[in-house]
């Protein structure tokens, strides 16, 4: 697998643009790294390959924002109009930080820690050009 | 905990690596805990190598003070006030070096290379000066390499500076500066900030524990009560006067009053709004400009300063992964725990031994996690005795008598020398106005967390060792 790309965070995002979700899977031990990793850092292998996520999770923790940052701020949200930033348990095993769509911001005691997630792709145009975040939405 | 120090089981290379990732350390007591950390497993904690005390303490008054206040102008009051409080005196020929704690000048006042302004401007120059940073644990880490530069003899007396002047920038542009402490590639872009960090945080405690907005309240009014008794603080009131100010206020106005019985009413109100759920306005601490000075000596001189030295008993330092997700739990800082081992591990002391603590409360959900990780009370047990008044000034183990983050202020490169002013006074009996605790200090412990748990200093303070 020489023609591997290197495991870069560019890399990463660069698949990310292209919609695919994906991670580093350590062809030693077996641990899946999301974001990308390129050692290993529990059996402090090199031996990477890239691996396709299934893009299916659960909510293991999150958060309502209603004082956002400027980029947020950027795409319309406010105290009114709040957005959820959310860490999430993958399926295969890591953890991963998102934005989380789908839900009712507004009411955050109604979103509900432990709810099967599954990835979607944010698209934002900026000055003519279309950035990709990477989303998560109830499954 | 003798015979490992005598023969340390390091697990090294690769044949024994997959077991020890099987090891959990939170099964793990405090007294034997084994930190694994990539191969290797670090169990030994080494002495200084001569005793360390703290010769004096002082601090500028905490508050919104630019333009009239710039971080010369605070590090100068810091300074002054240091020198006041050292019993017999100090001058700048009897310090060997200064060490700066600054977490981001360079965004917050387009200023870089502290470390020789500050030495300078109280006649330091041309002896060593440097900045360090580690986001809010910025001036803890420059209290722990001054200890670590004294007992290896290199130097006999370090000057500490703390500072940071953060409301020369719009709020918006201080949270986003703030926001370069948590990690600009996967977490901002998803819509972090710091609040919302922490909040997430306490989404996965609340989770866990089921615990509850309220009492994440009760550590906001117990950390007002104290501040509202300190003249250094930024907000010396008490939640229930602003709320009783709020009330005569629509009063006179002829606006119908709020029906507020109590703190919580009022905290649960619009008036105290939602920043990042379940983290409310009166869940987060302060924008501030202030400055701390600490002037630490080595055992062989430190009577030249004052009769009644406080001694470095044990000191430790921490990292975790600046995202959360990379992280083994979101309801603990393996930081904490580790910086606080090493302490406990230094200073032959345990939780127990702990009279007095400032805790980094940058949020109220941190001073909680906080008891549970430097082992004071056990996962999910501390907002029970928060709720019991333990952490109170006149609890058994009183917890930010400063007034903390939350009343006292922020500034964040400044918070870590700070917290060790306040132990400074609590350990002399000289903590101004009503906020004295009614006994004696002999051992008190600051912890000091920088960003969203990704560095953490912990620092053990004893009258006698």
């Amino acid at each position: 697998m020489s023609e591997e790309k290197d495991f870069t965070i560019e890399n990463y995002l660069q698949y990310l643009r292209e919609k695919k979700f994906m991670g580093s899977k350590c062809k030693d031990c077996g641990e899946i790294y999301v974001p990308v990793r390129k050692i290993c850092t529990k059996c402090n292998s090199v031996n990477m390959e890239w691996v396709t996520m299934s893009g299916k999770g659960k909510l293991a923790a999150f958060t309502s924002i209603t004082v956002g940052t400027p980029f947020f701020v950027a795409k319309g949200y406010d105290r009114n109009n709040p957005y959820c930033f959310s860490v999430i348990h993958l399926d295969e095993g890591p953890m991963v930080s998102a934005q989380l769509v789908g839900v009712e911001e507004s009411k955050p005691e109604q979103i509900e820690i432990g709810t099967p997630l599954e990835v979607t792709f944010l698209e934002t145009e900026i000055k003519g050009d279309t950035r990709v975040d990477l989303g998560f939405k109830p499954a | 905990m003798s015979d490992s120090k005598n023969n340390p089981p390091i697990i090294n290379s690769n044949q024994q690596a997959n077991k020890s990732s099987n090891i959990s350390y939170f099964k793990l007591k405090f007294e034997d805990i084994i930190i694994i950390k990539q191969n290797f497993v670090i169990v030994e904690m080494g002495k200084l190598a001569r005793k360390v005390a703290l010769v004096g303490a002082g601090m500028s008054t905490f508050g919104r003070h630019f333009p009239a206040k710039r971080n010369p102008d605070l590090w100068i009051d810091a300074w002054l006030d240091a020198v006041k409080k050292t019993d017999k005196g100090i001058e700048p020929k009897d310090v060997d070096a200064c060490y700066v704690g600054n977490f981001s000048s360079d965004l917050f006042n387009h200023q870089g290379h502290l470390g020789p302004q500050m030495a300078n401007l109280v006649g330091l120059t041309p002896k060593p000066a440097a900045r360090f940073e580690g986001a809010c644990a910025s001036s803890g880490i420059a209290l722990r390499q001054a200890i670590l530069a004294i007992a290896s003899g290199i130097h006999d007396v370090i000057a500490v500076c703390g500072c940071e002047c953060m409301t020369e920038q719009p709020t918006v542009n201080v949270t986003d500066a703030l926001a370069t402490a948590s990690d600009n590639i996967f977490e901002y872009p998803a819509g972090a900030t710091f609040p919302g960090l922490y909040g997430t945080l306490a989404s996965a405690h609340f989770k866990k524990y089921g615990t509850t907005p309220e009492d994440l309240m009760r550590i906001g009014i117990k950390n007002h009560n104290n501040g509202a008794e300190n003249p250094f603080a930024q907000m010396q009131e008490t939640i229930k006067h602003m709320m009783e100010s709020k009330m005569a206020k629509y009063e006179k106005q002829g606006r119908g009053v709020p029906e507020w019985h109590d703190e919580f009413d009022f905290l649960k109100s619009s008036s105290n709004p939602i920043i990042a759920y379940p983290l409310r306005l009166f869940d987060c601490s302060l924008i501030t400009d202030g400055a701390a000075c600490l002037f630490l000596a080595a055992e062989d001189v430190a009577k030249n300063y004052t009769e009644e030295p406080i001694w470095i008993a044990g000191t430790g330092q921490g990292s975790a992964a600046l995202s959360l997700h990379d992280r083994e739990t979101l309801t603990s800082f393996i930081a904490t725990k580790e910086a606080s081992r090493q302490a406990y591990e230094m200073a032959g002391v345990g939780p127990q031994d702990i009279q007095v603590c400032e805790i980094h409360d940058c949020f109220t959900i941190a001073e909680l996690v906080a008891l549970e990780d430097l082992g004071f009370y056990e996962p999910g047990k501390a907002a029970e005795a928060i709720a019991n008044g333990e952490t109170a000034l006149d609890g058994s183990l009183p917890i930010n008598t400063s007034g903390g983050l939350k009343s006292k202020g922020h500034p964040v490169g400044a918070t870590g020398a700070a917290q060790a002013v306040e132990i400074f006074k609590q350990m002399r009996g000289i903590a101004e106005r009503n906020r004295q605790v009614k006994f004696n200090v002999n051992t008190a412990m600051t912890h000091n967390l920088g960003g969203s748990g990704g560095t953490c200093v912990v620092t053990i303070y004893q009258k006698e060792v």
